[in-house]
């Protein structure tokens, strides 16, 4: 049960996949503008991180390690992954169309997202159980959706700052992002 | 011919600073934050991504007639994927100690966006001979951009740079800016510069407009 915790907690705060892995950093950077879409966008990582930490850890321990092929992860996993979401974008178009319509739009550019293979990566990685695996991919996407909530309310102020001509745009919200994560450093010390 | 050999040469030049991928274009964020605590391992990185993207540009510009365009995305992803196990065997074999500090990001090349969206902008588009002029410009222009993150951070943040040890730095270094932190207030620093020096205005925002993958990722999707 502790193990459970220390892995939730450190996947979502000490670790968090955007502010101190950096993965993911093109969705928090664009899809941060409004609170909506911050938190749209954080649930489809989180869903999808965990439905391809399901997928992905039998085929690597079931399929490529007995036959000794573990060097195609990157190759199967990143493939599995964009199947996936693509699958599940039909499903949800079909049989859940409300689900669709708040989520749909993120699911493709989640294929592309260097956070979801990073997940699945790190679990085997890190010799995580399955059960472990999908703890780290909820805790690392819950990670994720703070991460884009919390800069969604620190970008709401700065569209009304004035901030000089040559900073405007991206160079502010990268420096507004790296303060962010200087105060995510203060979990730093949380477990030892 | 003449002509021609011009328009080569800009392939090969464009990428290196008027359409840099990571400071112009703003393509490939998450590994120019994240390996760039170090000079070296920035031009180890920017090195590998360019063997990536050669090869992947290689690849598809020689089968773009053969890929039908319903599956290209699935084809060039496998494609991509290849190469980066490729050059993670030939580091872990030659470069071990480079292999160790990229880590995951060394996988993690397969998505980075500067390869895919050159793939789908303009490999499938062109010839052989211009995809690979342009993905080593391109390559180039991105571990310029890398050795310069890396050389500011760990000179600031270490007080050494590619070995060398930095007078007065080195006793007091600023720690902050080999975290995580450094890395974006570093990066925006530097797109702030770049702002400033460059006629033309790269893009204000990062959204699905001013992305080069907009097409192949968002399907309509609105991101914002």
């Amino acid at each position: 049960m502790k193990t459970i915790i220390v892995i939730l907690l450190s996947a979502m705060l000490t670790d968090n996949f955007v502010l101190s892995k950096f993965m993911g950093i093109c969705p928090f950077l664009g899809v941060s503008k409004k609170l909506d879409s911050a938190a749209g966008m954080g649930v489809a990582v989180t869903f999808v991180m965990i439905c391809a930490t399901i997928v992905t850890y039998p085929i690597h321990h079931g399929i490529l390690v007995p036959n000794g092929l573990e060097y195609l992860d990157t190759v199967v996993f990143i493939l599995v992954i964009a199947l996936f979401v693509q699958l599940v974008e039909n499903f949800l178009k079909k049989c859940v169309p409300s689900l669709y319509s708040s989520l749909g739009v993120y699911l493709p550019l989640i294929t592309t997202n260097c956070a979801v293979l990073g997940v699945t990566v790190l679990n085997i990685d890190n010799g995580f159980s399955f059960g472990q695996s999908i703890i780290n991919a909820l805790g690392g996407g819950l990670g994720f959706m703070l991460a884009l909530v919390i800069f969604s309310g620190v970008r709401k102020k700065l569209e009304y700052a004035d901030i000089p001509e040559t900073f405007k745009g991206v160079p502010a919200t990268l420096i507004a992002a790296s303060i962010v994560s200087v105060s995510f450093m203060g979990f730093a010390g949380l477990f030892n | 011919m003449a002509e021609n050999k011009n328009s080569l040469v800009k392939e090969l030049t464009k990428g290196i600073i008027k359409e840099n991928p990571t400071l112009v274009m703003l393509l490939g964020m998450c590994p120019t934050l994240a390996v760039t605590t170090q000079a070296m391992n920035g031009i180890g990185m920017g090195l590998a991504t360019t063997f990536v993207l050669l090869g992947s540009n290689i690849v598809i510009s020689a089968l773009r007639k053969v890929i039908p365009d319903k599956v290209r995305i699935p084809a060039f992803i496998v494609i991509i994927a290849s190469f980066v196990t490729l050059i993670g065997f030939l580091l872990e074999g030659f470069v071990p100690g480079l292999y160790d500090s990229l880590g995951i990001y060394l996988t993690l090349i397969t998505v980075n966006c500067i390869i895919f969206g050159r793939a789908e902008m303009f490999a499938s588009k062109n010839g052989v001979v211009a995809s690979a002029l342009d993905a080593i410009g391109m390559g180039i222009g991105f571990t310029i951009a890398l050795f310069l993150m890396g050389s500011i951070r760990e000179i600031i943040g270490a007080g050494q740079w590619m070995g060398l040890t930095i007078p007065v730095i080195h006793d007091n270094p600023m720690l902050l800016f080999i975290m995580p932190a450094g890395g974006f207030f570093t990066l925006g620093m530097i797109i702030a510069a770049v702002n400033k020096l460059s006629k033309k205005k790269p893009p204000k925002e990062i959204s699905c407009e001013g992305c080069p993958n907009a097409e192949a990722c968002g399907k309509g999707g609105d991101c914002q």
